[in-house]
């Protein structure tokens, strides 16, 4: 506990147990804030919704074997969206470890392939360096999960505490300025492109660099897309974005990097759902890849230019070396916009209202215009997540929150906990679906108990949406298995009100804004709005899986009307 | 697809191998053969890893290996710059004046000796290896075990030279900027 205060935690989720319960002794009169969640699981996902809004590092706590096991999906989550959290377990006594004894959980093995770095400790000695070590790891370079078991008799033995002064890392080297000649290099070919393409991936976002990619975006004038995870990193309303990219982008920003010939990757990672088919992907751009992973140059596509280092101060080099190379020449991108602002007014993102029900589009972009572009979102995973992505416009980096990478249902309810906890001044939503919010919604038991009043959007289409728009799509429209009768059980309003939440309820379009009205009026407990909506609605565009952002279709069997416009 | 040896210096820590072993699954890298020791320095532990890739892959495997935080430094062991060598031990199932004039033209040494069986060993490069095997073979090889290759680097530069240099090269003060960024996400 010496130690966490040290390390400048404020507050952890978690649940104690017979492993971890020497530390929890001490959290009673710590100054520690501890939030008593429902699962574990909840509590790793509290503690990335926090790092994702506040920046800090998020912390959850957990006993040994099934408390332990309970974090690794959020563990696995964390590490793909290389989010910042330290996880501490308890671990059986030293002496028992590998004999199978009660609760015992190899965690540090189970996790090995899924966080940044993780500590079996069983000195006592060694907690204060395991812990500030983990902080720093967790925190710098590429940000994501460390987790540190610590057998039982290592936390209850006495032993006289020091804080290390610094730090045996001999392996954990940090390289955040890119290399000048490949500063000066970048700066070459943005000032030689035609069709330049700003392709902003989340790590914009968790180099705290946003500010720095409006200034360089304005100083280029070329399109921006921001991925699902940089959703926010640049203004949606800024007339150079052209919004998200890959398999449920827009027209304009799939095609931008597709016909690009160059993409200025900035904390981008060339994922598969941004691509389509690789060898199909942008084949005449050249590629500036600026990232802080030296991994992740070259990893799927070749880098002509590789940055590495932090994108803040990546960003902040290229200014006055683009800048140079513009006194020289400065290319005209009048035909790049012409084509891509065509493609964004021809093919803006939309939706139909379906002739019975509500559409789960309109539910989204109403909440998103009248909670407004302060708040904070969260999504789970499926229809409602891409929906939440295309129809809030965010402005602000640190305003939606999902989880990307791993593609955890039941990801919002937690997260949403852990960002209103970050951010307690901010509205927080979770907008989740009926599938996701049924895995995790026990944690709003949690919000209701410990004071945090988020406010719940169930995007009720009583199926497991996104797959059963696959089933739809690829599966002869034979429904196997996403049948969830949510509409039917559980009744998510009395739900809500037995876990302490307000529930509401709203099925057809004129009582939308007002229910999404009263629910902003709440701000003394969580809220619940089961939205009853069509669900036949389907995510569009779309670029089917495998298949190349050539094909990227607007709406079933229908791809945008290429003409004979020359790209 | 060609052989590439990797020499690779991690904290002598426990689950290091572990580490490198599962990134090697996870990541579907096939390992040729993996040896591991001690160093001259009792903190630090040397693994030899034999990998069968192309070029590009391998400057991948180095990344990602090197992104374990236990990695200290990795290095190609190319052919032309350094010493490579693998430990053969085969049990022959006869005995004889041919058998000892096999070993005598491979260097290799006869360490045991029976009635119906030899113990020979050999330290060599890989392809001599296989090459002694299969003039062994006619004499019946009834079990043999082999090292996975170590390799060092000719001349007067060690690896840990080149890790101290690089460390000192790319971060003079890493610590304090280290101390402040992580100071940054705590406020």
């Amino acid at each position: 506990m010496n130690s966490l205060e040290h390390a400048g935690v404020d507050v952890m989720f978690g649940i104690p147990g017979g492993a971890i319960l020497p530390a929890y002794d001490p959290i009673f009169d710590s100054k520690i804030r501890h939030i008593l969640v429902r699962h574990e699981q909840g509590a790793g996902h509290a503690a990335t919704g926090y790092a994702q809004a506040t920046g800090k590092v998020g912390v959850c706590i957990a006993t040994s074997g099934p408390g332990a096991t309970n974090l690794v999906t959020p563990l696995a989550d964390a590490q793909m969206d290389s989010v910042p959290i330290v996880a501490i377990t308890g671990q059986v006594p030293g002496p028992a470890i590998g004999t199978d004894a009660f609760q015992e959980a190899d965690i540090r093995g189970i996790t090995m392939p899924i966080t940044k770095h993780n500590y079996l400790i069983t000195d006592p000695d060694q907690i204060p360096a395991a812990i500030s070590e983990a902080f720093h790891i967790a925190s710098t370079g590429r940000p994501g999960p460390v987790l540190v078991d610590i057998a039982k008799d290592a936390l209850q033995k006495m032993t006289s505490f020091a804080w290390p002064k610094q730090r045996e890392l001999a392996g954990y080297r940090l390289q955040l300025d890119p290399e000048v000649g490949a500063i000066n290099d970048a700066a070459r070919l943005i000032a030689q492109s035609q069709k330049p393409v700003f392709y902003v991936g989340g790590g914009v976002i968790k180099a705290n660099a946003a500010k720095e990619l409006f200034r360089l975006a304005e100083l280029v004038g070329a399109p921006v897309v921001t991925t699902l995870m940089a959703r926010g990193a640049f203004p949606d309303s800024h007339p150079l974005h052209l919004g998200m990219p890959g398999m449920h982008g827009t027209v304009a920003a799939v095609t931008a990097l597709q016909k690009a010939d160059l993409l200025i990757t900035l904390g981008a990672r060339f994922d598969d759902r941004v691509t389509g088919k690789l060898s199909t992907f942008a084949v005449n751009a050249r590629v500036i890849h600026a990232d802080i992973d030296p991994a992740e140059i070259g990893k799927n596509r070749f880098a002509d230019v590789a940055l590495i280092g932090d994108l803040k101060r990546t960003m902040a080099s290229l200014v006055p070396a683009l800048e140079k190379e513009f006194t020289k020449s400065k290319p005209d991108l009048t035909l790049w916009w012409k084509q891509m602002g065509g493609l964004r007014s021809t093919y803006p993102l939309g939706y139909d209202h379906p002739a019975d029900g509500l559409s789960p589009q309109y539910v989204i972009e109403r909440i998103g215009a009248i909670s407004g572009p302060d708040s904070i979102y969260c999504a789970g995973v499926g229809q409602h997540q891409m929906w939440a992505s295309q129809f809030i416009k965010y402005e602000k980096p640190r305003t939606w929150l999902n989880s990307g990478g791993l593609g955890t249902m039941g990801y919002a309810v937690p997260a949403a906990m852990g960002a209103k906890v970050g951010a307690p001044d901010t509205s927080v939503w979770a907008i989740d679906g009926d599938g996701c919010f049924q895995m995790t919604n026990q944690e709003l038991v949690t919000c209701a108990i410990n004071k945090i009043p988020i406010k719940v959007a169930v995007i009720n289409n009583e199926s497991l949406g996104m797959v059963r728009q696959w089933q739809t799509l690829f599966y002869s429209s034979r429904y196997s298995n996403t049948d969830l009768h949510s509409k039917r059980i559980p009744d998510f309003v009395k739900l809500a009100d037995a876990m302490g939440c307000i529930g509401l309820r709203c099925e057809s379009r004129e009582e939308v804004d007002a229910t999404i009205n009263k629910a902003m009026e709440i701000n003394d407990a969580p809220v619940v709005i089961d939205f009853s909506v069509n669900r036949d609605a389907m995510v569009w565009p779309m670029v089917a899986a495998g298949t190349s952002n050539d094909e990227i279709m607007i709406a079933r069997e229908m791809a945008p009307d290429w003409g004979s416009q020359e790209l | 697809m060609a052989l590439h040896t990797l020499a690779v210096l991690v904290e002598n820590s426990p689950g290091v191998l572990a580490r490198v072993a599962s990134l090697f699954s996870r990541r579907g890298y096939n390992i040729d053969s993996l040896a591991v020791g001690p160093t001259e320095d009792p903190k630090i532990s040397r693994m030899t890893i034999v990998l069968n890739l192309e070029g590009h892959a391998l400057d991948q495997v180095s990344a990602q290996l090197f992104k374990l935080i236990n990695v200290i430094g990795i290095q190609e062991m190319k052919p032309a710059e350094s010493y490579e060598r693998e430990l053969l031990l085969v049990k022959v199932g006869s005995n004889g004046p041919a058998l000892d004039e096999v070993a005598r033209r491979y260097g290799a040494r006869v360490v045991d000796k029976s009635d119906n069986s030899v113990v020979v060993e050999l330290v060599a490069e890989s392809d001599e290896i296989s090459a002694l095997l299969s003039d062994l073979a006619p004499f019946g090889v009834k079990e043999l075990v082999q090292s996975g290759a170590i390799a060092l680097e000719r001349g007067v530069k060690t690896l840990s030279d080149r890790v101290r240099e690089e460390q000192g090269l790319s971060n003079p003060d890493e610590g304090n900027v280290a101390e402040s960024a992580t100071a940054d996400y705590q406020n």
